[in-house]
C-alpha cells in the first residue's frame, strides 16, 4: 500500500459538470460534479484508498483537495480525470508553449489520501487561493 | 393559460439546437417548461427563473461585502476603469450575441485593449492550425445527409454536446444515410473509454498526449507504408483497420475536441489532423470540423475577424490590431502580469483559467458581466448581472460549422435588468466622452 502515487492528470467536460455550471457555481452541486478525481480501480488499490475518499492532488503548479471516485469512463490505468473547473485548474500546467493554450491535459500529479481535509466550494476555493477578502 | 414558443435556439453549446419548445406564462414573464433540450440546455433555461438570482450590479467594498449600485454607476465605474488602464484585457464574449460583441469591439478600440475570447482555452490552437494549412470542412447538414464515416478525435459529445449525435452525426436518417446509425461507421480516439467510445465500431485507446504520433501513423497506413508494431499504444493492425475503414467510406468527417487542442503538440496536432483529411481526399470525400464549446464562440471569432482581421488574441494597445498567440493571448498576458484591468463578459475565466492567471485577475481592477454567480464574479471588484442571452434576449450566433442562426427571446428578464448590449452601449458612450473620441 503506497502512501502516494503519481498519475497523469487530464481534465474535460462531463454532463454533470455542464448541468452544475448552468445550475449555479455557488451551489454544492458544482462541488459534487467537479470537486472529484476519477481514478482507475487499479490506481485506487495502489494508493490504498477507498472509493469516495478525500485526497490531496499536487503538481508542480499547485495543490487541491478533491474526492477520489472510481472511473466512470474507464478503465484508464495511470490516467486520472478531474472535470474542468477550479479544482482541476488549481493543479494544471499553465504553460502555453507560445500557443496561448495552457496544457490542461497531461499534467503529472501526486495523489495522497487526505481523509480529514475538506473539499471547498468552487467560488470559495478560487477566492481562498487568490486571497480575496469576503464579507 | 400558458403559451408554447416553438423553434427556440438552445444557448448552451456549439450545436445550437434549433428545435426546442418552451412553455411560458401568458404574460411572457415566467418560463415554465422546456422540451427537446438536453439536460444541460434545460437547466440553462430553467436557471434563469431562479428566485435567488442577482438582478442589480454590485460593487465590492473594502471589507469584502457587496454594495448594490445602479447600472448607471456600474457603467461609470467600467468606463473609468478602461479609460485609466494602459493595457486592459477584455475577455470572454462566447456566451453573448454578435451584436454585443460588435459594441465590445468598439470599446476595445477606444480603450486600446487586448481582446480575446474563450478560444484561448478551447480551440485557439485550432485557429492557428487553420491559418497554417487551411480547413477542408462542411456544414452539419452535410454530415447528417452524407457522412457514412464519423471520427470523434479527443472529444466526448455524449457529455459535452449531448444532442450532436442524435441531430447530426450518428443517429439521424439523412438523404444518403437513410438507415441512420446503420449507415455509419464510428471511430473514436480517446485515452479513456468514454461514453462516446462505448458506441464506436473502433475505439483506439490512445496513450494520452500521443495524438501527433497516431495521426502521423494513420497517414502512413493510408499510403500502405511500413509501420512500427505499436504507435501511441495502438497495435499497427488496429491502425490499419481504422485507416481502411476511413478510406472505404463515401463521405467522412473528423470531429475533434480538447483532447487534441489542449494536449502537448497543440496546434501541430491539428495540423496533422487536417493533413490526414487532405490525404483521405485522394481516396474519398472527407471533411474536418472542430467541436466548438460555447454556443457563440464561433461568432466571437467571426466578429473579431471581420472587425480586426484576427479571430482571437487581438492586441489593440498600439492603436492597430496585432495578433501573436503566446504574446497577446490572455493566459500569457495574465501570467506575465502585464494586464492592469480585467473586463470579463459571457465567460468564466475564474473557473477555467489555471489558478496562476486567476490570481492576477484578483489583483487588478476588474468588472465581470455575467448573469450567474461565478468564481470570476467572486474575485472581481464589480459584478454586473445581465439578461440571459438566448432566453431573455435574442441576437445572432454562429453554430460550430459557421452557420449564423438568430436566437430567440422567450421570456422577459426580471424588471429593470439590462442586456449585455444595452450595458455595453452605456459603457461605450461614457468612454467616448472620457477619451474625447468622436
Amino acid at each position: 500500500m503506497a502512501k502516494e502515487i503519481t498519475v497523469n492528470l487530464i481534465s474535460g467536460r462531463t454532463i454533470q459538470q455542464g448541468v452544475a455550471i448552468e445550475g449555479g457555481k455557488e451551489k454544492p452541486l458544482y462541488r459534487t460534479a467537479c470537486g472529484i478525481i476519477e481514478m482507475d480501480n487499479e490506481d485506487l488499490k495502489k494508493l490504498g484508498a477507498w472509493k469516495s475518499t478525500n485526497v490531496r492532488v499536487t503538481s508542480d503548479h499547485g495543490s487541491v483537495i478533491v474526492k477520489a471516485i472510481e472511473a466512470t469512463q474507464g478503465p484508464h490505468p495511470g490516467v486520472a480525470f478531474i472535470p474542468m473547473g477550479p479544482w482541476a485548474n488549481s493543479v494544471v500546467d499553465p504553460n502555453t508553449y507560445s500557443t496561448g493554450m495552457p496544457t490542461f491535459k497531461g499534467t503529472p500529479v501526486k495523489i495522497e489520501v487526505a481523509i480529514n481535509e475538506p473539499i471547498l466550494l468552487g467560488i470559495e476555493l478560487v477566492q481562498k487561493q487568490c486571497g480575496v477578502k469576503v464579507g | 393559460m400558458t403559451k408554447t414558443v416553438t423553434d427556440v435556439i438552445c444557448p448552451f453549446c456549439g450545436t445550437l439546437c434549433d428545435d426546442l419548445e418552451v412553455v411560458v406564462s401568458d404574460d411572457g414573464k415566467q418560463l415554465l417548461e422546456v422540451y427537446n433540450a438536453c439536460v444541460i440546455g434545460t437547466e440553462k433555461f430553467l436557471h434563469s427563473q431562479a428566485k435567488d438570482r442577482v438582478t442589480r450590479p454590485r460593487l465590492r467594498q473594502a471589507d469584502g461585502t457587496w454594495k448594490e449600485i445602479s447600472y448607471d454607476e456600474a457603467a461609470d465605474y467600467t468606463a473609468q476603469m478602461l479609460a485609466k488602464a494602459k493595457k486592459p484585457l477584455m475577455y470572454g464574449w462566447s456566451s453573448t450575441n454578435c451584436e454585443a460583441q460588435s459594441v465590445g469591439n468598439e470599446i476595445a478600440e477606444i480603450s486600446r485593449a487586448c481582446c480575446d475570447n474563450t478560444a484561448a482555452v478551447c480551440h485557439g490552437t485550432t485557429l492557428i492550425a487553420v491559418q497554417d494549412i487551411g480547413l477542408p470542412t462542411c456544414t452539419l447538414g452535410e454530415v447528417k445527409n452524407r457522412a457514412d464515416r464519423v471520427i470523434f478525435w479527443g472529444c466526448n459529445p455524449a457529455h459535452a454536446h449531448p444532442r450532436h449525435m442524435s441531430r447530426y452525426s450518428i443517429f439521424p436518417r439523412g438523404f444518403f444515410t437513410g438507415k441512420g446509425q446503420m449507415s455509419r461507421k464510428l471511430i473514436v480516439i480517446d485515452p479513456r473509454v468514454t461514453d462516446t467510445a462505448k458506441m464506436a465500431d473502433v475505439h483506439l485507446q490512445i496513450e494520452q498526449g500521443k495524438d501527433y504520433e497516431l495521426l502521423n501513423a494513420l497517414r502512413v497506413a493510408l499510403k500502405g507504408e511500413w509501420l512500427p508494431d505499436v504507435v501511441a499504444g495502438i497495435p499497427k493492425e488496429k491502425i490499419r483497420e481504422a485507416a481502411d475503414m476511413m478510406k472505404s467510406g463515401r463521405f467522412g468527417i473528423i470531429f475533434f475536441g480538447m483532447g487534441v487542442t489542449q494536449s502537448i503538440g497543440k496546434n501541430h496536432n491539428i495540423d496533422e489532423a487536417i493533413a490526414v483529411t487532405k490525404d483521405l481526399n485522394e481516396y474519398t470525400k472527407f471533411s474536418i470540423m472542430p467541436m466548438r464549446g460555447h454556443y457563440n464562440v464561433t461568432g466571437s471569432g467571426e466578429v473579431f475577424a471581420w472587425q480586426f482581421g484576427f479571430p482571437y488574441s487581438v492586441d489593440l494597445t498600439r492603436g492597430f490590431a496585432r495578433y501573436n498567440p503566446g504574446d497577446t493571448s490572455s493566459i500569457d498576458l495574465l501570467n506575465r502580469g502585464e494586464v492592469d484591468a480585467m473586463f470579463t463578459i459571457g465567460s468564466d475565466p475564474g473557473a477555467h483559467f489555471p489558478i496562476s492567471a486567476v490570481k492576477h485577475i484578483a489583483n487588478v481592477p476588474s468588472v465581470c458581466i455575467d448573469p450567474h454567480l461565478t468564481p470570476t464574479s467572486g474575485v472581481s471588484k464589480l459584478h454586473v448581472p445581465v439578461a440571459f442571452n438566448g432566453v431573455e434576449t435574442g441576437g445572432n450566433c454562429y453554430r460550430m460549422d459557421n452557420v449564423p442562426i438568430d436566437c430567440r427571446k422567450v421570456v422577459e428578464p426580471p424588471a429593470g435588468m439590462l442586456t449585455d448590449e444595452q450595458f455595453l452601449v452605456m459603457v461605450r458612450d461614457r468612454l467616448k466622452k472620457l477619451k474625447g473620441a468622436a
